[in-house]
């Protein structure tokens, strides 16, 4: 097991409401060794919160969060979150964005780390933007610029934070397939959260549906189709059979508050 | 993104329409001419004022004691500048002033505002002073400086390091909390030590309003030292100006305020360059 997660809990003081929120409870999960596992839930369960506690940047109330049996308590070296947002620094370039994520964790070093990033700018595609600047590339080439940030410090675990949910919908095909060709690759530990269904049965070995809030691990989907996968598996009737499931699961957590809100209204 | 779907525009025909190929219309290349549009145009328009002003002025309505034309002004320029004149000590005595008043705002003002911005607690204890200061013409304090320091340079230098501070100060301590979340999630996700987010995420994010900051205070760093000297001084470009108006020069007067606005616009212009020297990350805006 790489990452285990045992009852944890995530809340914190709302100062508006002057109230305790509770975003995730008693989650049970496990991340194995070289697995690539996908959190899907209805908006707002707590699935990036979560993510955030396993990064390190939210402390959990309750429970146990463990990476190779070390308690999470702050971000660190063994983890790399690839955001939603690109979150890169304007005034770098390309090359100078790749390194940050070095250079944050005080790894910076060696003239071979110049080569390093820029074979990794490689393999996300980017050769020939080396000292572009994030301003002057599109939203997908940025979300690779993201990503090779993350993967130039080598993490034992990657988190993904619906890094492909502001893509149109062709960009976002991209993507999946080449982060894919890439983990295929290195089959590093990948935790991704989504709330693209489709995308979490395509990148996944196993896919978790998370309650509604506050969060919990409602099923656990194991998705066999055989790697590596192009894009055409989507259309596959077992994808399709996987995708009704996760669906239905889903579905579930939504009709709730729909049908008390669809009540709520006066006739 | 945008642009895959333009690619796919899809040709509609109807049988009305001959199908003869299509004449191009050719790329619009920008006029030789349009480089130098803006210059063309400034220069046209500063000349039109200025035969407007003399024609005016020609017409003799008023003495020309009240309104010379620009054709009086430029000889008393001129003579501003001949041997045996004051100018030389007036522009080192107000450059001096202006050099020490606007640098000591320039690093103090740097600093307090970095530090207000990054400690809230410091800003929390700084902020009543800052606010009583900003919101309060500075000038009224050049009697009090008089008092205090003279009528010599320190109480110029003084009102100048008071004018310019604020601004700057303000305008850091923004740029320090404008920092954008995301960037700063980015760094505290991968660890980074608070005195490297300062250093490589806030810092570089705050130059463009540091900037601002230091341009807003040149124009109150001038308007100190002229509005000092021209209420007391021994020397200085505002008490050529003072002398001028009191003793009827009305000419030489105009020349002294020349000097003063050609100072102001070259020392914002050269902070414009610094500026944009420094945004050479931010895409060109393509009209």
């Amino acid at each position: 097991m790489k990452l285990v997660s045992r009852g944890v809990c995530i809340e914190y003081w709302l100062a508006r409401s002057q109230k305790i929120f509770t975003a995730v409870e008693s989650v049970d999960l496990d991340v194995r060794d070289g697995e690539f596992l996908a959190i899907v839930g209805p908006s707002g369960c707590g699935k990036t919160t979560f993510l955030n506690a396993v990064d390190g940047l939210l402390p959990i109330s309750a429970g146990s969060l463990a990476l190779d049996g070390v308690e999470i308590r702050k971000p660190g070296p063994d983890r790399a979150m690839v955001f939603q947002q690109p979150g890169l620094l304007p005034w770098r370039t390309v090359l100078g964005n790749v390194i940050f994520g070095l250079e944050a964790q005080g790894r910076m070093g060696g003239p071979d780390m110049v080569d390093r990033a820029r074979q990794q700018i490689e393999i996300v595609g980017l050769q020939g933007f080396e000292d572009a600047y994030p301003l002057e590339l599109s939203g997908g080439m940025q979300q690779r610029v993201n990503l090779a940030r993350a993967l130039l410090t080598d993490p034992k675990m990657l988190l993904l934070d619906e890094p492909f949910a502001a893509l149109d919908a062709q960009t976002r095909e991209m993507m999946q397939l080449e982060l894919l060709k890439i983990w295929n690759r290195t089959r590093k530990t990948a935790l991704f959260i989504t709330h693209d269904i489709k995308e979490a049965i395509y990148l996944a070995d196993r896919v978790v549906v998370f309650t509604k809030r506050p969060g919990r691990v409602k099923v656990t989907v194991d998705i066999t189709i055989p790697r590596p996968r192009d894009l055409r598996v989507k259309r596959d009737p077992q994808f399709l059979r996987y995708e009704d499931e996760i669906w239905e699961s889903i579905q579930e957590e939504l009709a709730g508050p729909m049908e008390r809100l669809i009540a709520e209204i006066p006739a | 993104m945008s642009v895959r779907e333009a690619d796919r525009i899809i040709p509609v025909t109807t049988g009305e329409v001959s199908p003869q190929p299509q004449e191009r219309r050719s790329v619009v290349r920008p006029k030789r001419w349009k480089k130098y549009e803006a210059l063309i145009i400034g220069t046209s328009s500063v000349v039109g004022v200025l035969t407007v002003w003399q024609l005016v002025a020609n017409a003799r309505i008023w003495p020309p004691l009240f309104l010379p034309g620009p054709l009086d002004v430029a000889p008393a320029f001129v003579k501003l500048f001949e041997p045996g004149g004051d100018i030389w000590i007036d522009i080192a005595t107000s450059g001096q002033e202006i050099v020490i008043g606007y640098g000591m705002a320039i690093v103090i003002g740097l600093v307090l505002g970095l530090l207000m911005g990054w400690y809230t607690r410091f800003q929390y204890a700084l902020d009543p002073f800052v606010n009583f200061f900003y919101s309060t013409p500075r000038i009224v304090l050049v009697p009090l400086f008089i008092i205090w320091f003279g009528i010599d340079m320190p109480s110029k230098i003084a009102v100048i390091f008071l004018g310019a501070l604020f601004p700057i100060i303000i305008n850091t301590m923004a740029g320090v909390r404008n920092t954008e979340a995301a960037l700063l999630r980015v760094a505290k996700s991968f660890g980074a030590s608070d005195a490297l987010i300062f250093q490589r995420v806030v810092l570089p994010g705050s130059v463009p309003f540091i900037l601002t900051g230091f341009r807003l205070g040149v124009g109150h760093a001038l308007t100190g030292v002229i509005v000092g000297e021209l209420i007391a001084a021994r020397h200085g470009v505002g008490q050529l100006i003072a002398i001028a108006g009191q003793t009827f020069q009305t000419p030489k007067m105009f020349a002294g305020v020349i000097l003063i606005a050609g100072t102001g616009m070259l020392l914002t212009a050269t902070l414009q360059r610094v500026e944009n020297r420094f945004q050479s990350w931010r895409p060109q805006i393509r009209r």
